[in-house]
C-alpha cells in the first residue's frame, strides 16, 4: 500500500529525472485550478507564494492575527545550505550523509539527498527576497558551523534567522495577495477536511473571529501546519501550535509516520512553577563555551559559585570526552534528564542542570563573551532576573521539534491523493533526530523547490475537473461534523478547562513517552491517556455562546491531543529498539547508549486510524539503504 | 503578591466596552504578564465569568501578536520588552494595575484586549516586498553587500509588527512600522530598484487607513520592543520626496 514514489536511477539524477519527466500544466490552464494552503510558516508561506507567482488561484489560511506570526518566526540558529563558500571540503554529498546519520538512519536516502541538493538554491531566493544574513568584512555571506558537524553551512540572520526568513516568504505571499492570486483568511482555523471519491477536495474552517463555520474546495490542499510538540504542554512552540489539522487529516484516511519521534532540546530554561505556560529555548550555540555541570552531591543546597570545582560533576565531559558539551541534541537531553531523575538536578524545582560560563569568561574576558552572546545573556536576565556573567544559567531539556508528522511519498503527498504535507506536519527528511538548522532549510526547501513541481503532476488531471462544488454532501456532512463537535465540547460544562487536561497529558507524555520510554510505562500510558480522555469528555468547561472564544480553540485542540497523545506512545512501544530521540530503556549498551537494530527495524512506522476505540493499525515502509551503509552513532 | 486589575472588557465590536476590577490574591512574580492574565483567566472561569480575551502566540517576544497598554504604556513599563516579556517582578505588592488594548482608529477592537491589526498587512501587501519570482534568483554572492549596510537594514527589518509605536502615539501614526520596511528594502541593494515606487505606495496606504500623521514625538521610538530608531521615518520621508520629485 505505501509506494514511496521513488525515481529510478543514481542518486544524484533523481530529482533531475523527476523534474524533467513529471506532468506540468499549462499556464493558460492554471487559473482553473483552486489550491488550499492551510498555514503560513516557512513551508505554507512559500507554496502559496510559489503557487500564485504560476498563476494558480490560491486560498490561505493560518490561525494568527496575521501570516507573518507563524512559528517559524522563533527560530533563531540558523538555516543549513552546502555553498561550500569556506572551501571546506562541503558539498552535496557530505550534506545529505551528515542529515541521514544525524538522523541516525531512520530517513529516505532520495528525500535526503534531494534536501542537500536544493540547500544551494534556498539562500539565493531568501538572498533576493532582502533577508539580511551575516556576512563577512568583504561583503560576502558568512557561515557558522552548528549541530556538531565538521563543516561551516550554516547561514544566519543573528538570533532572528527564522523571523528574516519569514518576512521574506510573508512578503512574497502578500506580494501574491496583492496581485489576486492568493486569498489569504487570518484567524482561520482549520477543522476537518474533505475528502471526495478518495481525492481531497476542501477544508472546513472556523473563522476566528465571528464563529462561522466556512466551507472551501478545491483540486489539491496542502498542510503546512507546522509541529505538534505543544502536545507535551511545556514545550518550546507557541501557544496555538497544534496537531488538528494533520489529525483531522488522519481521521480521514492520512496515514500519521513516526508520530513518537520528538526532539527535546536541551538547553532551555527550566519550567519554575505550575503556572507556566512555555519553555524558552536558549539557543544551542551556547554550548560552544557553557559547560554542563551538576554537583557531585544530591539535593546540595549551596548557592553554584560556592561549590568548589572538585564537587561538580560535568557529566557530558566524563561520559563523553570526544563532543563533550557539544554531544548531539538526544544524547544531551537524556544525559540531563538522567542526572535530574537520579536526584542530582538543580533549582527551586531540582528539575534544571547548569550552563556555566566561567571557564570561557577567565580564558576570554568577559567582553569576548558578550560579543558571542549578548543577546541571550540580555535575554536570560529578562526572564530570570540573574546575570549569567556571574552565576551559571539553569537549563533543562523541553519539547521541541517533531520529526513524526503525515506520512508523504517522494512528492510529498499523503496516502490520500491530493493531500499534500509539508514543513515540520510531515515526517519526512530528519529521521529519528533532527540535526540543528535543517528543518527551517526543510520548510523553505518544500515550499519553494519541491511541491509546485510534485503538485503539477497531479494537477495536470485536474484541469477538466471544474470548480469544486461545496454543496455536495461530503461538504455537508463535514461540516455537521465540526458543528456537533463545538457544540458538544460546549454543552459538557463540567469543572476544569482545557489546559487543567493538557497539563497532565504534557505530565504522562513527557514522563513516560520524552526523553526514555519502556514497556512497562507506555502501556501505562496508553491506559492513562484514554483515562484522561473519558474525564474530559466528562469534566470538560468551555464558556458558552460566544463567537470569539479562546477557550473553544484550546478545548478542541487538546480533544485531538488526547487521541494523538496515545497514537505516539503505541508507535513507541512498537519500535523495540533505541535510534535517535527514541530511547528504549529495555535496549541499550551496558553503558547507557541507544542500541539501534536495523535488521527488524530498518522501517518507517506508517499508523492507520481504526476508530477512537480501536488500536491503530501499523503499515511498515522498509527503508532501502542503496547508497551508503548505516553505521552506529558514537560521541564517545 | 496580591494585584488589583483595571481591565477593559468588551465581549464584540458592536457593544460599548467598560473597565472591570477583579483581584488576584496569589501572584508569583516570577510569572509573566500573560502568566498572569492565564491565572486570572481560570479564576474568572471557575466563578462563571467571561474569560478575558487576548493576543499572544510565541511568548517569547517574536511574533509580535501580543500587546496590551499596561498603565498607559504600550507593553508596559520596562524598555524594549514585550508584553509577553515583562515579569511580576516588575510590579508592586498590592498594586493596581490598569490594562486596555492598543488603542487607534485603524486597530479596532475585537473583543476585550484583542485588536485588528490588519491594515499592517494591507500596508505591506501595497508594496513591503522585492518582486522577485522563485526561480529567478542569481547566486547569492554575486552582489557584495557591506557590513554596516547589512547591519542596518538588520535594525529596520527586526520590527515584529506589535503596533505598540502606533498605540504611543498621540496622532496614532504608523510612520514607524512603515518606515521600518522601507528602510529595510531601500538601504540592500536587491530592493533599489523598486524603491520609488515602494515609498508611494505605502504611505499611500498607510494614509488611507486612516492612520495619523507623524509630528515628530518619537514616543514610537520609546515603546517599540526591537528599538526601531526614528531616524527610519527620517529616511521614509526623504526617499518619499525623492520618489515624488523624480515622479514629476
Ligand atoms: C524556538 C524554536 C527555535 C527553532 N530554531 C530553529 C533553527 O535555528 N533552525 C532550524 O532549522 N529550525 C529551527 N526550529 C524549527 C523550525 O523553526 C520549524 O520546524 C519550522 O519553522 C516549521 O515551519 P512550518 O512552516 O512547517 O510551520 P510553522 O512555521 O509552525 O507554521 C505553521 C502554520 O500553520 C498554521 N496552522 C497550524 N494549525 C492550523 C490550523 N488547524 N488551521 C489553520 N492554520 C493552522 C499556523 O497558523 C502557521 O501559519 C526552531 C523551532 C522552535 C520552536
Ligand atoms: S516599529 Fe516597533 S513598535 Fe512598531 S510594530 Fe515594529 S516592532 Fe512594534
Ligand atoms: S506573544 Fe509573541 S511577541 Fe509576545
Amino acid at each position: 500500500m505505501l509506494e514511496s514514489k521513488i525515481p529510478e536511477g543514481p542518486l544524484e539524477e533523481k530529482w533531475n529525472y523527476y523534474k524533467s519527466h513529471t506532468k506540468l500544466v499549462n499556464p493558460a490552464n492554471r487559473k482553473k485550478i483552486d489550491i488550499i494552503v492551510v498555514g503560513t510558516g516557512l513551508a505554507g508561506s512559500a507554496i502559496a507564494a510559489s503557487l500564485g507567482e504560476m498563476g494558480y488561484r490560491v486560498k490561505s489560511f493560518c490561525f494568527q492575527d496575521t501570516a507573518r506570526r507563524a512559528h517559524s518566526v522563533a527560530a533563531q540558529g540558523g538555516v543549513n545550505a552546502c555553498k561550500n563558500y569556506k572551501n571546506d571540503g562541503d558539498s552535496v554529498f557530505r550534506m545529505f550523509y551528515d542529515t541521514l546519520k544525524g538522523g541516525d538512519f531512520r530517513s529516505r536516502e532520495a528525500n535526503v539527498y534531494r534536501l542537500a541538493e536544493c540547500s544551494a538554491n534556498l539562500i539565493d531566493r531568501a538572498v533576493a527576497q532582502g533577508v539580511p544574513f551575516g556576512r563577512e568584512y568583504g561583503g560576502y555571506l558568512n557561515n557558522r558551523s552548528f549541530g556538531g558537524v565538521q563543516v561551516s553551512r550554516t547561514f544566519y540572520a543573528r538570533g532572528q534567522t527564522g523571523q528574516q526568513l519569514l518576512l521574506g516568504a510573508y512578503q512574497a505571499l502578500m506580494r501574491q495577495v496583492h496581485a489576486g492570486h492568493v486569498q489569504l483568511s487570518t484567524r482561520h482555523e482549520m477543522l476537518e477536511l474533505v475528502v471526495i471519491d478518495g481525492k481531497a477536495r476542501g477544508v472546513i474552517v472556523r473563522n476566528m473571529e465571528t464563529g462561522a463555520i466556512e466551507r472551501h474546495g478545491a483540486h489539491a490542499v496542502v498542510l503546512a501546519t507546522g509541529g505538534f510538540g505543544k502536545i507535551y504542554f511545556l514545550s518550546t512552540l507557541a501557544m496555538g501550535c497544534n496537531g488538528s489539522a494533520i489529525w483531522r487529516a488522519h481521521k480521514k484516511g492520512a496515514l500519521i509516520a513516526n508520530p513518537s519521534w520528538t526532539q527535546i532540546h536541551p538547553t532551555s530554561l527550566p519550567q519554575s512553577g505550575e503556572y507556566q505556560s512555555k519553555l524558552t529555548l536558549m539557543s544551542e550555540s551556547l554550548r560552544n563555551d557553557g559547560r554542563i555541570w551538576v554537583p557531585k552531591k544530591q539535593d546540595d543546597q549551596r548557592p553554584p559559585n560556592q561549590i568548589p570545582e572538585e564537587e561538580r560533576d560535568y557529566y557530558l565531559e566524563r561520559r563523553y570526552p570526544a563532543f563533550g558539551n557539544l554531544t548531539p541534541r538526544d544524547i544531551a537531553s537524556r544525559a540531563a534528564k538522567e542526572r535530574i531523575d537520579a536526584g542530582y538536578g538543580i533549582g527551586p524545582l531540582k528539575n534544571a542542570v547548569y550552563l556555566d560560563f566561567s571557564k570561557a569568561i577567565s580564558e576570554q574576558g568577559e567582553e569576548k563573551i558578550r560579543e558571542k552572546y549578548g543577546n541571550l545573556f540580555r535575554m536570560y536576565q529578562k526572564i530570570t532576573n540573574v546575570n549569567a556573567y556571574t552565576e551559571p544559567m539553569r537549563i533543562s531539556p523541553a519539547a521541541h521539534f517533531s520529526m513524526g508528522g503525515l506520512w508523504v511519498d517522494y512528492e510529498l503527498m499523503t496516502s490520500i491523493p491530493g493531500l499534500y504535507a509539508l514543513g515540520e506536519a510531515n515526517f519526512a527528511d530528519h529521521g529519528a533526530n533532527r540535526l540543528g538548522a535543517n528543518s527551517l532549510l526543510q520548510a523553505c526547501v518544500d515550499g519553494y523547490f519541491i511541491a509546485p513541481y510534485t503538485m503539477a503532476n497531479f494537477l495536470a488531471d485536474e484541469i477538466r475537473t471544474g470548480p469544486i462544488d461545496t454543496r455536495h454532501p461530503a461538504f455537508e456532512a463535514a461540516e455537521e461534523q465540526v458543528r456537533d463537535q463545538l457544540r458538544m465540547l460546549e454543552t459538557i460544562q463540567g469543572k476544569h478547562p482545557a489546559d487543567y487536561f493538557h497539563r497532565q497529558l504534557g505530565r504522562i507524555l513527557y514522563d513516560r513517552c520524552g526523553l526514555s520510554r519502556s514497556a512497562p510505562g507506555l502501556e501505562s500510558a496508553i491506559t492513562d491517556i484514554q483515562q484522561l480522555r473519558k474525564e474530559f469528555y466528562k469534566q470538560l468547561y468551555v464558556p458558552r455562546g460566544f463567537a470569539i472564544n479562546a477557550e473553544l480553540e484550546k478545548a478542541g485542540r487538546v480533544a485531538d491531543y488526547l487521541e494523538l497523545g496515545e497514537l505516539m506512545c503505541h508507535d513507541a512501544l512498537n519500535r523495540n529498539e533505541s535510534c535517535g530521540a527514541h530511547f528504549r530503556e529495555e535496549y541499550q549498551t551496558p553503558d547507557g547508549e541507544a542500541l539501534r537494530n536495523d535488521a527488524d527495524f530498518s522501517f518507517i512506522a506508517a499508523w492507520e486510524w481504526q476508530g477512537a476505540n480501536n488500536p491503530p493499525l501499523l503499515h511498515k515502509e522498509p527503508l532501502h539503504f542503496e547508497f551508503v551503509t548505516p553505521s552506529v552513532r558514537s560521541y564517545k | 503578591m496580591r494585584l488589583r486589575l483595571k481591565i477593559w472588557r468588551q465581549e464584540s465590536n458592536e457593544i460599548t466596552g467598560r473597565m472591570e476590577s477583579y483581584e488576584l490574591k496569589e501572584v508569583n512574580e516570577e510569572m509573566s504578564f500573560l502568566e498572569m492574565l492565564d491565572v486570572l483567566n481560570e479564576q474568572l472561569m471557575q466563578q462563571g465569568i467571561r474569560p478575558v480575551e487576548f493576543d499572544h502566540d510565541c511568548r517569547e517576544g517574536i511574533c509580535g501578536q501580543c500587546g496590551v497598554m499596561i498603565n498607559g504604556e504600550p507593553h508596559g513599563p520596562l524598555q524594549n520588552t514585550t508584553t509577553c516579556q515583562l515579569h511580576m517582578r516588575t510590579f508592586r505588592d498590592g498594586e493596581e494595575i490598569y490594562i486596555e488594548p492598543f488603542r487607534a482608529l485603524a486597530f479596532p477592537v475585537k473583543c476585550d484586549l484583542k485588536i485588528d491589526r490588519s491594515a499592517f498587512d494591507r500596508i505591506i501587501q501595497s508594496g513591503g516586498f522585492i518582486s522577485v519570482d522563485t526561480g529567478q534568483a542569481p547566486e547569492a554572492n554575486s552582489t557584495r553587500i557591506p557590513v554596516p549596510v547589512a547591519e542596518s537594514a538588520f535594525d529596520s527589518a527586526a520590527c515584529i509588527g506589535c503596533g505598540a509605536c502606533v498605540a504611543a502615539c498621540k496622532n496614532t501614526s504608523a510612520a514607524l512600522f512603515t518606515s521600518a520596511k522601507i528602510t529595510h528594502l531601500a538601504k540592500l541593494p536587491q530592493g533599489k530598484t523598486e524603491a520609488q515606487e515602494r515609498v508611494l505606495h505605502m504611505v499611500a496606504q498607510m494614509d488611507a487607513e486612516g492612520f495619523g500623521h507623524c509630528t515628530n514625538t518619537e514616543a514610537c521610538e520609546a515603546a517599540c520592543p526591537q528599538e526601531i530608531s526614528v531616524l527610519n521615518i527620517a529616511r521614509m520621508n526623504w526617499e518619499f520626496n525623492k520618489a515624488h520629485i523624480m515622479r514629476k
